[in-house]
């Protein structure tokens, strides 16, 4: 019975399973590729710069990596039949910048309908710069700090209501795109509202914030900072909660449910018939007193 | 068991022991008991040995029949919690996400079921698992009912049966999948409301009625309930009753085979080896809802929340078995007419409503249809091979791909989004492949079916290939082929000759008057034509034992240079070679 | 003493053409537990194992039902509600241990022999059907049915009659659609709750929002104030059904575009605010809730059957099977700067139905994507 992982308290339980060999897994990349920008001279030289300093090497960053696109000042590219190529930066903000740059969509692999989310190219420290350069070419919303989306600091029934509120607003504002699960959802034209579920709060809140791609902008004019607080709480209860009622089935709703019937449930009730009703070996031998 | 037309020389005896009883048992005291009250003997003496052939194909009803248990078992559990109620509370179970949340008491109690009582979710998920196992299996068993041609007179009147069976359990589960009020099932009622309000003239009437006034209202879910757990419960088990004793007194069709044919059943006797596997397999498929109700999560409301009409989720799909007219839907173009000061929404009213109505009509009328279009009038215990009647095989075939394709597009967002595709190229698509793709499925599998029945033929007059290569004194190399052996030849030569020998056209009735012309006949003449146009008829005798002669003599002369040995069954996989030398003794 | 096999039936109207001579049924083969004892104790044991190892299951799910908390701060195990996983699992495998073992038993021990039985016509002898039809004749010219149409008549019409009660008595299931309008505020299938001069404010939280506050490319979900009384605006609560009523078709989705990008539809050039719209969030195709926006391209998209409208050009249908443009509400600035409504929408909102008086502005197609 100790297998069974009896739980503290609300909140505190984590996922154990399968996934966790996939979680060391990532868990040591990421300490390997921590490791390697400790040691790397850019970041270690960087532990005491200015702002200025940081505004400078964030250009010399955006200049290589960035300006092909969206133009050596950030003021976007079009081509030769004027169709945008790149958009401009000016005014998009550093939130924007960390949150393209941070989920791993900018730079982009390739030219395409919509960014995907890949494994970040640059580490945090030069997203910063390079966010700091960008939110010097025009007035736009800053990077969260951890304070503006943690519940740290909350009494246990402020966070409980705080994680209720959250899910109604969710529901509300989310789920039509997102799914019900932050499982993501088809959009328009081959477009689609990626998972949301396993994002990082920082990364959920700035795209709340900035409306990447062609998601819509919830500022904070629209959905208050305290609203995208709990809206981030909902979503980390849902990742802590335990499948209640077994396997999730990739939280996609009755079609992934009918799939399941159909091929698990029928095929194993046909495999039983085709058992039952199947020859059993015969001997070569004659009973005795057979007739 | 007695017979008196039937080689009884292979009838085999039923078992050892005799049916006389050495001393009174105490169970014999009882059946007496029970037998001079209610006249049970009578009965039992027919029944109780009653045959049923054995093939795994029978089988599959089995499992809607079992799943209707099941789905009975764990419902009057459910009811035991549930509150059919739209009133609304304010949420305070253990669910913390929604605690404080005001939801309708039908909510409140599917979270409570789910959450605080002991195993309550569990049921609930096997009870959803079945509700879909149960379609499913009715499903697949429809299939191999048409594709057999098990059909046919006199079992006409239980696929009537069995189809409406289908509807009716569909309904359930529809009935059913609204009662827990959580997101998706509210967006299913409006939907639902959606389509009774596109019904012409009446439309909007019927929905103030269902709903006792606008929807949402506060009557849907206590009316739904009744006829979740009464109405639609009550008829199914009248129906499956009259199912069940059609079959028994019908008596299952077999598959035709050395001592099976239309005069007889052969299978095992009810007692006790047909209700032990009749029996196991309730357990069996028991056993697999609470497995999957254990391991796998079905419809968690918990995570949609409770109804609200301004709230929606992406993937919004009803469940599988209303998925295919929900594509038919998704696909239809945006067709709306305006006239005299009333709105025709076609859009709604053509895919929901008269599609289904028309589809549903055509599988009850097919075997109907089937026997028109044949003239052929007699009863039909042995079955046929899908091959051997590739009309009506190419006719369900392209049927189920429209149900597939209308199925996938009712999950078109879903495909989308997990194949990295375009919602509208893919409604694009599907536009054009319902008409086009049942076409070509119709003609593909007709004359896959054809090309079988030849190969079929081949088999007959010139053996089954044994993989053996012969090579000849000349150098030169041939397969050895080998004669298909008694029995299975037997087995493949038991089907009608084609058409126009054994349905011939009517053109006078039975007492020998001329039928009368009527508008119909020239139609139907040209159909016949086509039903049966190309089908590979069986050879003749004549043709078999020429090709036996010509296959033997040919074997003489091989063996005669081989000093008759190895004749090349040793290594097809068909014989037993126990103690048979591949060459003979030089 | 007479058996059902005796009594005559008409022959069997059923040939199916077999060509070769019958071999006849196969003479039965023998199972290795029916000739060797020792398999057939093997069998035995196998299948006493299997109810035993059922029986095992059984005890575990009472022991799991009793030693696992369930419910939502129950145990987990890897990740899953062990209460559920355990109860499912002992329960699944002593049901089906059970039915395995039972197969098993038919498999191995019981006797196998197949048997025959002969089928007969469905139809009755012809003598069965003689007497029948006789007696039935018997009965209508006693009852003189034939005979006395005027009573006949008279009976089937008054039965006939007597469907009225049945359909009467289901007239109070629901009000009439034209009865339902007045009886509360918005009641009716061409009202909403929204009125001239009512604030926009926001779902969920309920505040009411400045025009300040909206940013080009926002998307509010958006409901009038009426849904969210409170002692200021001093609105009536709204409960149970009309709440709900109320819910269902007020609902708005509410943004901002590049005023650049928005085509005001003719009549509605004063609908916006500085390029701030509100649509109804109903689906016009069956009603479901829509708010899936491109912001990229004003394309407002239902989950439901993949209608999409075009926001900046009146909601108009550019894909899927919705029939009509999406209701706009014209939108106002009132004294303190928060948004609100000109009006109630000036059509119906949601899906269509027959009576519906009204039809779609300007011509509509899928064409420009």
């Amino acid at each position: 019975m100790r297998l069974l992982n009896r739980s503290a308290g609300r909140l505190s339980r984590h996922r154990r399973g399968p996934v966790a060999g996939v979680v060391l897994l990532l868990l040591g990349l990421v300490l390997t590729g921590g490791l390697y920008a400790a040691f790397s001279p850019a970041s270690s030289a960087d532990q005491a710069q200015s702002q200025e300093q940081t505004v400078a090497e964030g250009r010399k960053l955006f200049l290589v990596g960035c300006a092909f696109c969206h133009g050596t000042n950030g003021e976007g590219v079009t081509d030769v039949d004027g169709n945008l190529y790149g958009p401009s930066l000016v005014g998009v903000g550093a939130a924007a910048v960390d949150f393209q740059m941070g989920t791993g969509r900018m730079p982009l692999a390739r030219p395409g309908q919509q960014a995907p989310e890949k494994k970040a190219v640059y580490d945090q420290d030069e997203i910063d710069a390079i966010a700091a350069y960008v939110a010097s070419l025009g007035p736009g919303p800053a990077i969260p700090t951890e304070a503006d989306y943690s519940t740290e600091g909350l009494s246990e029934e402020e966070r409980q209501a705080a994680i209720v509120r959250g899910g109604q607003i969710f529901l509300t504002n989310c789920t039509a795109c997102h799914n019900f699960t932050g499982s993501g959802g088809a959009m328009p034209r081959g477009g689609y509202a990626p998972a949301v579920i396993n994002t990082d709060p920082k990364h959920i809140y700035e795209a709340m914030l900035t409306g990447p791609q062609s998601m819509d902008v919830f500022s904070n004019g629209n959905i208050t900072p305290e609203m995208k607080r709990d809206v981030i709480a909902y979503i980390q209860s849902m990742r802590e909660e335990p499948g209640h009622g077994g396997f999730g089935l990739g939280s996609l709703g009755p079609v992934s449910e009918g799939l399941f019937a159909w091929v698990l449930g029928l095929g194993t009730l046909v495999g039983f018939a085709v058992w039952i009703a199947a020859h059993t070996t015969r001997s070569s031998k004659k009973k005795e007193t057979a007739a | 068991m007695s017979s008196n037309t039937v080689d009884t020389s292979k009838v085999a005896t039923s078992n050892s022991t005799a049916a006389v009883a050495t001393k009174p048992s105490r169970i014999g005291a009882a059946a007496t008991w029970a037998d001079e009250r209610l006249g049970l003997a009578a009965m039992g003496k027919k029944n109780l040995r009653k045959v049923f052939p054995d093939h795994w194909s029978f089988m599959l009803g089995e499992i809607a029949l079992w799943s209707f248990v099941v789905l009975l078992l764990s419902g009057v559990f459910l009811t035991l919690w549930f509150t059919p109620s739209m009133s609304e509370i304010t949420y305070q179970g253990s669910y913390d996400q929604l605690r404080g949340i005001m939801m309708s008491e039908a909510m409140a109690s599917t979270l409570n079921i789910s959450f605080d009582v002991r195993g309550g979710l569990l049921l609930r998920q096997m009870h959803h698992w079945s509700a879909m196992l149960f379609i499913a299996s009715m499903m697949i068993h429809l299939m191999r009912v048409f594709f057999t041609g098990a059909h046919r007179k006199p079992r006409e009147l239980n696929w009537v049966i069995g189809c409406l069976l289908l509807i009716l359990g569909t309904l359930e589960g529809f009935t059913g999948y609204s009662l827990p009020d959580d997101l998706l099932s509210g967006t299913g009622v409006r939907a639902a409301d959606g389509f009774i309000k596109s019904i012409p003239i009446v439309g909007t009437y019927v929905s103030f009625f269902l709903f006792g006034g606008e929807f949402p209202g506060e009557a849907i879910i206590p009316r739904l309930f009744t006829i979740h757990v009464l109405l639609i419960p009550g008829l199914l088990l009248a129906l499956i009753a009259a199912h069940m004793l059609l079959l028994v007194y019908h008596k299952h069709t077999q598959w035709p085979g050395p001592g099976r044919t239309e005069e007889n059943v052969v299978g095992y006797p009810m007692l006790p080896v047909y209700a032990a596997k009749a029996g196991g397999f309730f357990f069996i498929v028991f056993g697999v809802t609470a497995l999957m109700g254990g391991l796998l999560t079905i419809n968690p409301v918990w995570k949609y929340g409770p109804y609200d009409p301004t709230k929606v989720t992406a993937g919004s799909q009803p469940d599988w078995y209303m998925g295919w007219p929900d594509g038919a839907l998704r696909i239809m173009p945006g067709w709306e007419s305006h006239f005299w000061g009333s709105t025709w929404s076609w859009n709604v009213f053509l895919p929901i409503i008269v599609l289904p109505g028309l589809l549903f009509t055509v599988l009850l009328l097919l075997p109907f249809i089937e026997s028109w279009v044949t003239g052929d009038k007699r009863e039909h215990h042995l079955l046929q091979r899908p091959r051997n009647a590739p009309t009506r095989t190419a006719t369900m075939a392209a049927l189920i791909s429209l149900y597939g394709l209308f199925w996938a597009a009712g999950g078109n967002d879903i495909i989308a989004i997990e194949l990295g595709l375009s919602i509208n190229q893919i409604t694009y698509f599907m536009r054009a492949a319902v008409f086009i793709v049942p076409v070509i499925v119709f003609l593909v599998t007709r004359r896959w079916c054809i090309a079988l029945q030849r190969h079929d033929n081949e088999m007959l007059l010139h053996g089954y290939e044994t993989g053996v290569i012969m090579r000849s004194p000349e150098g030169g190399y041939s397969e050895k082929h080998l004669p298909v052996d008694g029995a299975k030849a037997y087995a493949m030569t038991v089907r009608d000759r084609s058409a126009a020998e054994l349905s011939p056209a009517v053109t006078q009735d039975v007492n020998g008057v001329p039928a009368p012309r009527g508008k119909l006949a020239g139609l139907r003449e040209r159909v016949r034509t086509l039903y049966y146009a190309d089908d590979a008829d069986k050879p003749t005798l004549a043709e078999l034992e020429e090709a036996h002669h010509h296959a033997e003599h040919e074997h003489e002369l091989q063996a005669a240079l081989d000093g008759h040995s190895a004749d090349g069954h040793q290594f097809d996989g068909h014989h037993s070679v126990e103690g048979e030398p591949l060459r003979g003794d030089h | 003493m007479s058996s059902v096999d005796e009594t005559p039936h008409e022959p069997l109207n059923a040939k199916t053409d077999a060509l070769l001579p019958d071999p006849g049924l196969a003479p039965h083969a023998w199972r290795p537990t029916d000739v060797d004892a020792k398999a057939e104790k093997r069998a035995e044991r196998q299948v006493a194992t299997l109810f035993g190892l059922s029986a095992v299951f059984t005890v575990l799910f009472v022991v799991a039902y009793f030693a696992i908390d369930s419910g939502v701060d129950g145990d987990t195990f890897i990740g899953l509600g062990a209460s559920n996983l355990a109860l499912g699992t002992t329960l699944g495998l002593a049901l089906l241990l059970i039915g395995v073992g039972v197969i098993q038993w038919a498999r191995k021990l019981m006797a196998d022999h197949e048997i025959v039985e002969l089928r007969h016509p469905a139809t009755s002898s012809a003598e069965d059907r003689a007497v029948t039809v006789a007696a039935l004749n018997a009965g209508l010219e006693e009852s003189g049915i034939g005979r006395r149409p005027l009573v006949r008549n008279s009976l089937l019409g008054a039965v006939t009659l007597l469907a009225a009660p049945a359909v009467v008595l289901l007239r109070d299931l629901g009000p009439l659609p034209g009865e339902v309008v007045g009886e509360y505020e918005g009641a009716g299938l061409e009202h909403t709750v929204w009125k001239k001069g009512m604030r926009v404010v926001r779902d969920v939280v309920g505040t009411p929002i400045k025009a300040s506050d909206v940013e080009i490319g926002d998307l509010f979900n958006a409901e009038p104030e009426a849904i969210f009384p409170t002692e200021e605006n001093g609105l009536p609560e709204l409960h149970g059904a009309q709440m709900q009523v109320a819910k269902s078709k007020a609902a708005i989705v509410l943004l901002r575009m590049d005023p650049d990008d928005y085509i005001p539809g003719k009549g509605r050039e004063n609908w916006d605010v500085d390029g701030i719209v509100a649509y109804s969030k109903i689906c016009t195709h069956v009603g479901c809730p829509i708010s899936l926006n491109e912001r990229t391209t004003h394309h407002l998209l239902c989950p439901c059957h993949q209608s999409t409208f075009d926001l900046a050009d009146s909601g108009r249908v550019v894909f899927g099977p919705a029939g009509r443009h999406l209701p706009q509400l014209p939108l106002a600035v009132d004294a303190e700067g928060y948004l609100i409504a000109q009006s109630d929408f000036t059509e119906p909102v949601g899906p269509s139905y027959w009576e519906r008086n009204m039809k779609d502005i300007g011509e509509q197609g899928e064409g420009d994507l």
